[in-house]
């Protein structure tokens, strides 16, 4: 199964399960109460691209107000684009309307970030689970109810658990809930919105290796957006970097771990807490904050923290550009081939 | 007495008196803080290492939750035994403390300099200058940026590193000699929290201040602490110095968590994981607290509590397993 | 936690109760006038008897015999309008906060309209118009309440809309009135119920002053309200006439009051400042 994940069955020309192709999402921001002017526009999301293959994982990193929740939700439909596409299998996904958008439905899923508010307090787990199913009239009754047990037993958890409510229940086993309520339609992509971080340190690996095996078994790719490293490159094969609202590095994961090259994303990587006291790397400490996104730098928008700025990064921005084989960098410094 | 010690806990029991029972949160909690050094407390969400943090402030948060047995010294001074006017005078003098959200610890109807005012001192040495002319200098001891004007701006224009910064600032200002921070990052940017981590270790070894660092993070303890003590159920199973604690976790329970950290260095195909959940504090075991989910668990785990056994120089821990035969 | 309101409970109980067996619990006809016997004082005046134990009115009918029967006209008033009320609001809460955008600017000015009207005003124009009874008095109560229910169901539904559940309801695949049933009404449930509760005094007291104003139910059939305006011209004489309604209503609405507030700290402690 490894060896299938780095070797696509299909043909490298083959349609990839999700393409995102410059995807924009512009929040205008306005001034003014009585007389409300448009100012400009919050770039959340600015000219994103990226491909998901069936069966893999892409992980989104940045930090928080990057655009990689916003991305996800465009993915998930939950929001409009300003601009650009995403496609499910070579169709759009937006603007979809009966039965293409319950197809669609069935196969995009989520799970997010905080178990204790993602499951109704109001639903028993079986009614949580079977959701999904009962929505896209999938079968019969006893046929959902026989397929909510499967899913429960798959996620580690027992079929008498059905019956109670998800107060009974901590942040693991909750969490559990949420991925098997997301696997119920048996769905291409599940998007994860840092599907471990609220979840204590045990019980952490616990889900990542669920997750792990459900993929394998599955065959289901996964969109997680996280910011902690250690998690992106346990769980994913290929990496997206996200800086206000734009991908700056993109690469492979083994590929981008070996060789790092925007700032940012050395930066990301040194504020990586070491897992022993004498591991200590090389540490790049960015200076300031990130940039309010109303007032965006010009040039590249990471030239106010970058330590290795140049002249030319205050007036252009950098393109994403290949450097070595399917590794992308948006940096002036490597701007020379 | 040693004049080394900055803060001894000693046997501190910490009870939730409720309907339902008695949650004992902290349960005989032993520790000594030196002078100058970072303690890290860790533990997973329940082991009460917060509530221990609020039992050394004598801050518990409502009226069923009751220190009942222990000595807190610091200085030689059992605080268990101060008035409430006495504690008052106390904390922020001899002891502080930084929470986790700094978005709840900051007045929002307040400007910076006003929560600062609080603090600074006007007769003493402080003396000839304007309130605000101190609360920029404080700003600018945190390294926070332009703080000429952050002095007049309000807790909402400030972004969550700024605000930890200033909630720093005011824990700091008054020279405590012991600070305790409870998940002061947590809320924070990877990048921001280094920023901040590496800002309290600088101000920490300028002013010879001892901090008990409370963290679920594996990774924040390697980062900053000398010693460590790791927390389970209500009580510590692991204590030493760190780079002891690293190479040779002697408990399982410390064994595991360190254990079920993904790596940077390495990638590993599973990672290792605890199985079950941690006992109900209302209804504990009478034997280790981790029996249940240790995988070298033995007959006299259940039947008794295991006793603390020295493996190293300052480095001990509760397991059976490790008493010498 | 506070402990269960024992006195609220027995009261609204005895009430109840009351409203449901009065016809078993007094010899007497709550109606038919025995004139011979008019005005008689409570038993423990000098003139009472025994056989009124809480006197009679100008018509000789059984003082405590029409407060009984008056209990079940409150409490089929009160539950009925707090039902119209009650559940137009919730309605309209949910579909406003939920749906938003227009309708929701639409909704909310209606709410601020009602808000502004005279209430009572309104009431008696209704009573003269639709003529007086029952149905024209739940009418004009449900419209005091409606609006209150409406703007405190909305603020809840614009918190529950932001909450991961929901957004994970349309990744399931689930219609806006599907998100508004299963996912945002039973949410709003508690919430609701605090509001009724906290309501059933007010609804007394308007039920009251509505009969008061002879916008209520028409005589002769008893309520609270009526008894009071009844007894008003004689309140020198016969005290008792006005004053024992009068009691009466304090002491129901007081009691559901004491426990509305109960079950709002015990259900939603968010509510608190209502």
């Amino acid at each position: 199964m490894t060896e299938a994940l780095t070797e696509p069955q299909t043909g490298p020309q083959a349609e990839p399960l999700l393409r995102v192709e410059n995807l924009r999402k512009y929040y205008p921001f306005t001034r003014g109460i009585v007389f409300v002017t448009k100012v400009g526009d919050v770039k959340a999301v600015d000219d994103v691209s990226f491909t998901i293959a069936a069966g893999e994982t892409l992980g989104l990193v940045g930090e928080s107000g990057c655009g990689k929740t916003t991305t996800s939700k465009l993915v998930l439909n939950l929001e409009q684009p300003t601009g650009g596409r995403v496609l499910l299998q070579g169709k759009p996904i937006h603007g979809l309307k009966g039965e293409a958008r319950r197809e669609y439905r069935a196969l995009v899923q989520a799970v997010f970030q905080d178990p204790w508010a993602s499951l109704n307090p109001r639903m028993r787990v079986g009614k949580i689970i079977a959701e999904a199913l009962v929505v896209t009239k999938w079968g019969s009754r006893s046929e959902i109810d026989h397929r909510v047990v499967e899913l429960l037993v798959q996620v580690g958890l027992r079929p008498e658990h059905a019956l109670q409510y998800p107060h009974e229940f901590s942040g693991g086993q909750r969490q559990r809930i949420a991925l098997a309520s997301a696997l119920a339609s048996k769905p291409k992509l599940i998007v994860l919105d840092e599907p471990v971080s609220a979840l204590d340190v045990s019980i952490r690996a616990q889900m990542m290796n669920l997750l792990k095996d459900i993929q394998e078994s599955e065959n289901v790719a996964y969109l997680l957006v996280a910011h902690d490293l250690a998690t992106v490159r346990h769980m994913t094969h290929q990496v997206a970097v996200m800086y206000m609202g734009q991908i700056v590095e993109t690469a492979p994961t083994e590929k981008l771990f070996e060789e790092v090259r925007h700032p940012y994303t050395k930066a990301l990587l040194s504020a990586v807490l070491p897992d022993h006291p004498d591991h200590r790397g090389e540490e790049i400490v960015l200076s300031g904050e990130v940039p309010s996104p109303m007032d965006m730098p010009p040039g590249c928008r990471f030239h106010t923290r970058c330590p290795f700025a140049l002249p030319e990064c205050v007036t252009h921005e950098p393109a994403l550009r290949e450097i070595t084989p399917s590794h992308q960098v948006a940096c002036h410094l490597y701007s020379d081939p | 007495m040693n004049g080394n010690i900055a803060l001894e806990v000693r046997d501190l029991h910490t009870h939730f008196f409720l309907r339902r029972g008695v949650v004992k949160a902290v349960d005989g909690v032993s520790f000594t803080l030196h002078r100058g050094e970072v303690l890290g407390l860790v533990g997973e969400s329940g082991c009460g290492k917060s509530v221990t943090a609020l039992s050394l402030m004598r801050l518990l948060p409502n009226e069923a939750a009751r220190t009942v047995q222990g000595q807190i010294l610091l200085e030689g001074e059992d605080l268990l035994t101060k008035s409430k006017r006495q504690m008052r005078q106390i904390r922020g003098r001899k002891i502080s403390m930084i929470l986790q959200d700094p978005q709840t610890s900051l007045n929002p109807v307040f400007t910076i300099g006003n929560q600062l005012s609080e603090v600074i001192d006007t007769k003493g040495a402080g003396r000839g200058k304007s309130v605000m002319q101190q609360a920029i200098e404080v700003l600018r001891k945190v390294k926070l940026s332009a703080p000429e004007q952050r002095v007049h701006q309000y807790p909402h224009e400030l972004s969550g590193g700024m605000k930890q910064r200033v909630v720093g600032a005011i824990a700091m200002h008054r020279g405590p000699g012991v600070l305790i921070t409870d998940e002061p990052t947590t809320a924070l940017d990877v990048t921001i929290q280094l920023q901040y981590l590496n800002l309290l270790k600088e101000l920490q070894q300028d002013t010879d201040m001892a901090i008990l660092f409370i963290t679920h993070d594996f990774g924040v303890v390697a980062r900053m602490c000398d010693r460590v003590a790791v927390m389970y159920a209500g009580r510590i199973v692991e204590t030493g110095p760190v780079r002891d604690v690293f190479n040779n976790p002697s408990h399982p329970y410390t064994q595991a968590l360190i254990a079920s950290v993904p790596k940077m260095q390495r990638s590993a195909a599973r990672l290792h994981t605890i199985e079950g959940q941690p006992p109900v504090l209302s209804d504990l075991p009478a034997g280790c607290r981790f029996e249940a989910r240790c995988p070298y668990a033995e007959a006299r785990c259940r039947a008794a509590y295991p006793d603390s056994f020295t493996v190293g120089a300052g480095h001990a821990a509760s397991c059976w397993r490790l008493e010498p035969a | 936690m506070r402990k269960l309101p024992w006195v609220s409970i027995l009261i609204i109980g005895g009430m109840v109760f009351a409203a449901i067996f009065a016809p078993y619990l007094t010899p007497h006809s709550p109606i038919e006038q025995t004139l011979p016997d008019k005005l008689l004082p409570p038993f423990w005046e000098a003139t009472g008897s025994t056989k009124y134990i809480l006197g009679t009115d100008i018509f000789g009918r059984d003082v405590l015999t029409r407060l009984l029967y008056g209990a079940r006209v409150s409490l089929i008033v009160t539950a009925l309008s707090l039902l119209v009320g009650g559940g137009v609001g919730l309605t309209i809460g949910i579909a406003s906060g939920y749906i938003g955008g227009r309708l929701d600017s639409l909704l909310m000015r209606l709410v601020d309209a009602a808000f502004t009207f005279p209430a009572i005003l309104f009431a008696l124009l209704l009573a003269v118009t639709m003529g007086q009874g029952l149905d024209t008095l739940v009418v004009a109560i449900g419209l005091l309440l409606w609006a209150g229910f409406a703007r405190i169901i909305r603020g809840e539904v614009l918190a529950l809309k932001q909450r991961d559940f929901v957004a994970l309801a349309k990744v399931h695949g689930c219609s806006e009135l599907r998100i508004m049933v299963t996912h945002i009404l039973p949410n709003v449930m508690n919430t609701f119920m605090v509001l009724v509760t906290l309501n059933v005094g007010a609804v007394i007291v308007a039920e009251a002053s509505l009969s008061f104003l002879g916008a209520g139910i028409p005589p002769p059939t008893p309520s609270w309200g009526l008894m009071v305006a009844e007894g008003r011209g004689k309140i020198s004489s016969a005290w008792w006439l006005s004053l024992l309604p009068g009691i009466a209503i304090t002491m129901v609405v007081l009691t559901f009051n004491l426990f509305g507030d109960w079950l709002r700290d015990r259900l939603d402690p968010k509510l608190r400042q209502l």
